[in-house]
C-alpha cells in the first residue's frame, strides 16, 4: 500500500521568497499480519524555485501584488496546479511577519497555494523546520551526538537543540541576520535594523566599508557564541533575544548552520557587499569566530533549509490507529486544549481542567483537546475516559461542531469507538501518535491507507 | 548441579547483578534476603560488557531492540547473569505454553467453558488435529450458547499461551464488543475453548453457521513475551477451509498493539469483511 501525496512549501523571509514542490511517500511499513503502521518512507523535492528577493513596497510593506505575481509564476513553471496539491506549509518568517500587511498576504498567499496548505509563522516552529530541512535531527540520531543548529537568515538566526537520539530539545531566535544593515552601490547605508539598537551600528546614510563595519559584526558573531555557549553570556545576547534562546544544559557536541549567511562563511567573496548587507562580512566573521574552531557542519540544505523544511518536514502522520465520523476534511486553524496527565483522574478534575482551559480559547469554533493518554490502557479506563470526555465537552460544543481528540499514547480509534456509541450524532475525530502542545494549532487533512491516518501539521499560528 | 555449586551461583550472581544498572540494595545475608527478579530487569537498558569504548551509544542502539545484544562474555562462555535470564525466559515461555488458564478467567467473566477433543495438554501439544474439533457434549453447549446462523462470534481460545490470553483477551474482547455496536452488531456470549487451535473455528462455523468467526488466541511464546496474544478471523470458517482465508491481527501485547486499540481495529476489520463477504487474501 503506497500513496503520494504532493507537498508545497513555501518561505517569505526577510530577505528571499522561495518555493519548493516535494513528493511525500506513505507506506504502510508493518507486516501484512500486524495492525497497519502508516509513516512517510520518502520525501522527495520535485522544483526548486530560484531564490527571490523578497518583494517590498517599503521597509514596513510587503508587496502582496508581486508576491501573488512571483507564486503563480513558480507554479507555472513547475508544471503544477493548486488544485493538486495536497498538503503543505506557507511560512513568513523572521522580520517579514513584522510587516504591516503581512497578515493578509499570507492568507491570500495560502488560498492561492492549495485547499490544504497552511498558514504559518513563529520562531520555533520556523526553528524546528530549518533544522529538519538543513537534516540537523538526522545528523544528531544517525552520529548519536547533540546538535545544536542555526539557521541564520537575513533578519533573524534560528536555533534549535536535538540531543543524541535526534529529538527536539529546544528552540530559539535572535535577531543575527545579514540584512539588519542594507547598502546601495555606493556603499552607502539604506537600512539599518532598529534591533541593532545599543550595538556599534552605522546610520542611514553613512558610507560604510569593510573595516568600519567590523565591530558591528565582530559583536553579532560573539552574540551567536554566547548562544551556542563558547562565552560567557552578556547583556548584548538578551537584547538580541525575540522571544527566547536555548538554555543548553548540556554543551553541544557539534554545531550545524544554515540559511542565507551559511553559504557565505566558507564560499568567501571578493565582493564585500555582492548582496548590498552584511552577508559576506558576517559570513567571514563567523569563519574567524569560536563557532568555527569546534566541530561543526553545513546543512544538506544551506539558503533553502526553511523552505524544504515547510514543504517536506511540516506535514506529519498521526498514529495508524484512528477514528472519524462526519467530519469535512480538512479542518484548519484547529486551537488546542491541553490536559495533564493528572486531569484525567476522574470525571471531576476532567470536567474541571476542561472547563478552566476551554475559558483560555478566544473563540468559539471548535477546538482540539490534546492529552498523553496511558500506554496499553484497560477497557475500562479508555470507557471512563470517554464518559467523562463527552459529559465535560458536549455541552459546550454548537451543534454540528466536531468533537475533536489526539492523544500521544496509542488509543484514539478505542477512545473514538467508546465516545461514538455515547454521542450517537456528534461528528468526531480522534487521532494518536501526536504531541499538541497548549497553545498550538492543527491542521487535519483527509485521511490515507484506506481511513488508517491522517496528514496533519501541529503548528503555531501566524499571528495571534 | 550439587548444594555448593548452587550456593556459588548465586553468590556470583548477586555480585553481578550488583555491578549492573538498575539492580536493588545488595542484601548482605544472600539467604535472608529473597532473591532479584531476575525477569524484572529491561535488558534493553542493561548492557555489560566491561570497559566498553562507547556504552552510552551502544544503550542507545538496546533500546531500539529487545534482542540480546552486549551481554559481555567470560572466556568463550555467557556470563552468569546472561544465562539465568536466557533460562528464566525459556522457563516462562514454556510454563505459559504448559500451564492452563485459570479457571477464575471463564468463571468470573461469564465465559462458557468448552473443551476440544484433546484431553490434557501433552495431547494438545502432540495432535494439532484434535484441537480443531470438539466432542458431543461440547458440540450441545456451542450451539446452544452460540444459536444458529450467528452473524459474527466472538471466541477466546488459550492456543500456545495462557499468560498472553489472561493478560489481553478481555480488555481486546470488550473493545471489539464495543466496536462492532457502532456496526450495528450486537455479539452474544463469549466461549472459553480449551486446548484451542485456530483451525477450532471451523468447526464452530460448521455447527452454528455463522457468517464470521473471530477467535482471540495466545500466540507460542518466544523469549522476549510470553503474552503476545493475535486475532484470527474467518468468513463463512468450515473444516478444510484454505489457511489463506482467514486474517490475522498478530503482536497484541503491551509493548505491540495494546489490547483495547487492538480490539478497536479488529471491529472495523470485521466491519470490512462483512461488507465484503470476504476474510484472509480475498479481503481488500
Amino acid at each position: 500500500m503506497r500513496e503520494t501525496l504532493r507537498s508545497v512549501g513555501i518561505d517569505l523571509g526577510t530577505s528571499t521568497t522561495q518555493l519548493i514542490f516535494s513528493r511525500l511517500t506513505v507506506e504502510n511499513t508493518a507486516s501484512p499480519y500486524a495492525v497497519p503502521r502508516m509513516e512517510i518512507r520518502d520525501r522527495e523535492i520535485l522544483y526548486r524555485s530560484p531564490v527571490h528577493f523578497t518583494p517590498l513596497v517599503n521597509a514596513d510593506t510587503l508587496d502582496a501584488g508581486a508576491i501573488g505575481q512571483l507564486l503563480t509564476e513558480e507554479y507555472r513553471r513547475a508544471g503544477i496546479d493548486p488544485a493538486d496539491v495536497d498538503t503543505g506549509a506557507v511560512i513568513i518568517t523572521g522580520e517579514t511577519a513584522r510587516k504591516e500587511n503581512a497578515r493578509a498576504v499570507l492568507e491570500a498567499v495560502s488560498h492561492l497555494a492549495g485547499q490544504f496548505v497552511v498558514a504559518t509563522a513563529g520562531p520555533a516552529l520556523e526553528s524546528v523546520l530549518a533544522a529538519r530541512g538543513a537534516g540537523a535531527d538526522r545528523c544528531a540520531r544517525d552520529g548519536g551526538t547533540s546538535v545544536l543548529h542555526l539557521d541564520i537568515g537575513g533578519g533573524t538566526t534560528n536555533l534549535a537543540f536535538f540531543d543524541r537520539e535526534g529529538q527536539l530539545r529546544e528552540t530559539g531566535c535572535l535577531n543575527v541576520g545579514g540584512r539588519l544593515v542594507k547598502v546601495d552601490q555606493a556603499r552607502r547605508v539604506t537600512y539599518v535594523s532598529p534591533v541593532l539598537r545599543g550595538l556599534p551600528a552605522p546610520s542611514v546614510g553613512e558610507t560604510v566599508t569593510a573595516a568600519s563595519l567590523q565591530p558591528l559584526v565582530t559583536a553579532l558573531a560573539e552574540t551567536l557564541e554566547e548562544a551556542c555557549g563558547l562565552r560567557p553570556a552578556t547583556d548584548r545576547l538578551a537584547r538580541l533575544i525575540t522571544d527566547r534562546t536555548v538554555t543548553l544544559a548540556e554543551p553541544p557536541e557539534l554545531l550545524s548552520f544554515s540559511g542565507g549567511v551559511a553559504d557565505l562563511i566558507e564560499a568567501d567573496r571578493q565582493d564585500d557587499f555582492a548582496f548590498g548587507d552584511l552577508g559576506v562580512l558576517l559570513g567571514r566573521a563567523i569563519r574567524r569566530s569560536r563557532l568555527w574552531t569546534v566541530p561543526h557542519r553545513l546543512g544538506r540544505e544551506t539558503i533553502r533549509a526553511t523552505v524544504v523544511g515547510a514543504g517536506s518536514y511540516a506535514t506529519e502522520l498521526s498514529g495508524s490507529t484512528v477514528y472519524y465520523r462526519g467530519i469535512d476534511f480538512p479542518l484548519q486553524d484547529l486551537p488546542s486544549v491541553r490536559l495533564e496527565q493528572g486531569d484525567l483522574e476522574n470525571g471531576e478534575t476532567l470536567s474541571r481542567a476542561v472547563a478552566g482551559q476551554w475559558a483560555l480559547l478566544d473563540q468559539t469554533g471548535p477546538a482540539a483537546l490534546s492529552l498523553e493518554g496511558w500506554s496499553a490502557p484497560t477497557f475500562v479506563q479508555v470507557s471512563g475516559l470517554a464518559r467523562a470526555l463527552a459529559a465535560a465537552l458536549e455541552p459546550r460544543l454548537g451543534p454540528e461542531m466536531p468533537l475533536v481528540v489526539v492523544t500521544e499514547q496509542d488509543m484514539a480509534k478505542a477512545l473514538g469507538q467508546a465516545l461514538g456509541a455515547l454521542l450517537p450524532r456528534r461528528p468526531l475525530l480522534c487521532l494518536d501518535g501526536l504531541h499538541v502542545p497548549a497553545g498550538g494549532y492543527l491542521d487535519v487533512a483527509a485521511p490515507v491507507g484506506g481511513g488508517a491516518a491522517v496528514p496533519v501539521v501541529v503548528k503555531t499560528l501566524a499571528f495571534s | 548441579m550439587d548444594k555448593q555449586e548452587l550456593k556459588n551461583l548465586v553468590a556470583q550472581l548477586l555480585r553481578e547483578m550488583d555491578d549492573a544498572p538498575e539492580s536493588g540494595p545488595h542484601p548482605a545475608d544472600a539467604s535472608a534476603e529473597p532473591l532479584p527478579d531476575l525477569g524484572a530487569l529491561d535488558l534493553r537498558t542493561a548492557y555489560f560488557v566491561e570497559n566498553p569504548a562507547d556504552g552510552a551509544a551502544f544503550l542507545r542502539l538496546k533500546k531500539k531492540t529487545p534482542a540480546r545484544l552486549g551481554l559481555g562474555r567470560a572466556g568463550t562462555r555467557y556470563k552468569t547473569l546472561s544465562l539465568l535470564r536466557f533460562r528464566a525466559d525459556h522457563a516462562a515461555a514454556q510454563d505459559s505454553v504448559f500451564s492452563l488458564v485459570d479457571p477464575g478467567f471463564y468463571r468470573d467473566h461469564d465465559l462458557p467453558f468448552v473443551q476440544t477433543l484433546c484431553k490434557d495438554k501433552d495431547e494438545y501439544l502432540t495432535r494439532p488435529d484434535l484441537g480443531r474439533r470438539f466432542g458431543p457434549e461440547a458440540q450441545q453447549t456451542i450451539r446452544s450458547v452460540c444459536g444458529s446462523n450467528p452473524r459474527v462470534l466472538l471466541v477466546i481460545g488459550d492456543g500456545l499461551s495462557s499468560n498472553a490470553v489472561t493478560a489481553n483477551a478481555l480488555d481486546c474482547a470488550a473493545a471489539i464488543r464495543q466496536g462492532l455496536q457502532l456496526h450495528g452488531i450486537e455479539l452474544g456470549k463469549t466461549l472459553f475453548i480449551q486446548y484451542a487451535r485456530v483451525g477450532a473455528s471451523d468447526h464452530i462455523g460448521e455447527l452454528t453457521g455463522a457468517e464470521l468467526v473471530c477467535m482471540l488466541v495466545g500466540e507460542r511464546p518466544g523469549l522476549v513475551t510470553s503474552e503476545s496474544m493475535s486475532a484470527y478471523i474467518t468468513y463463512r470458517p468450515r473444516p478444510g477451509i484454505p489457511e489463506s482465508k482467514r486474517t490475522v491481527v498478530s503482536n497484541i501485547h503491551r509493548q505491540g498493539t495494546p489490547a483495547v486499540e487492538a480490539g478497536a481495529h479488529i471491529a472495523d476489520l470485521i466491519g470490512r469483511m462483512l461488507e465484503q463477504k470476504a476474510s484472509g487474501i480475498d479481503l481488500r
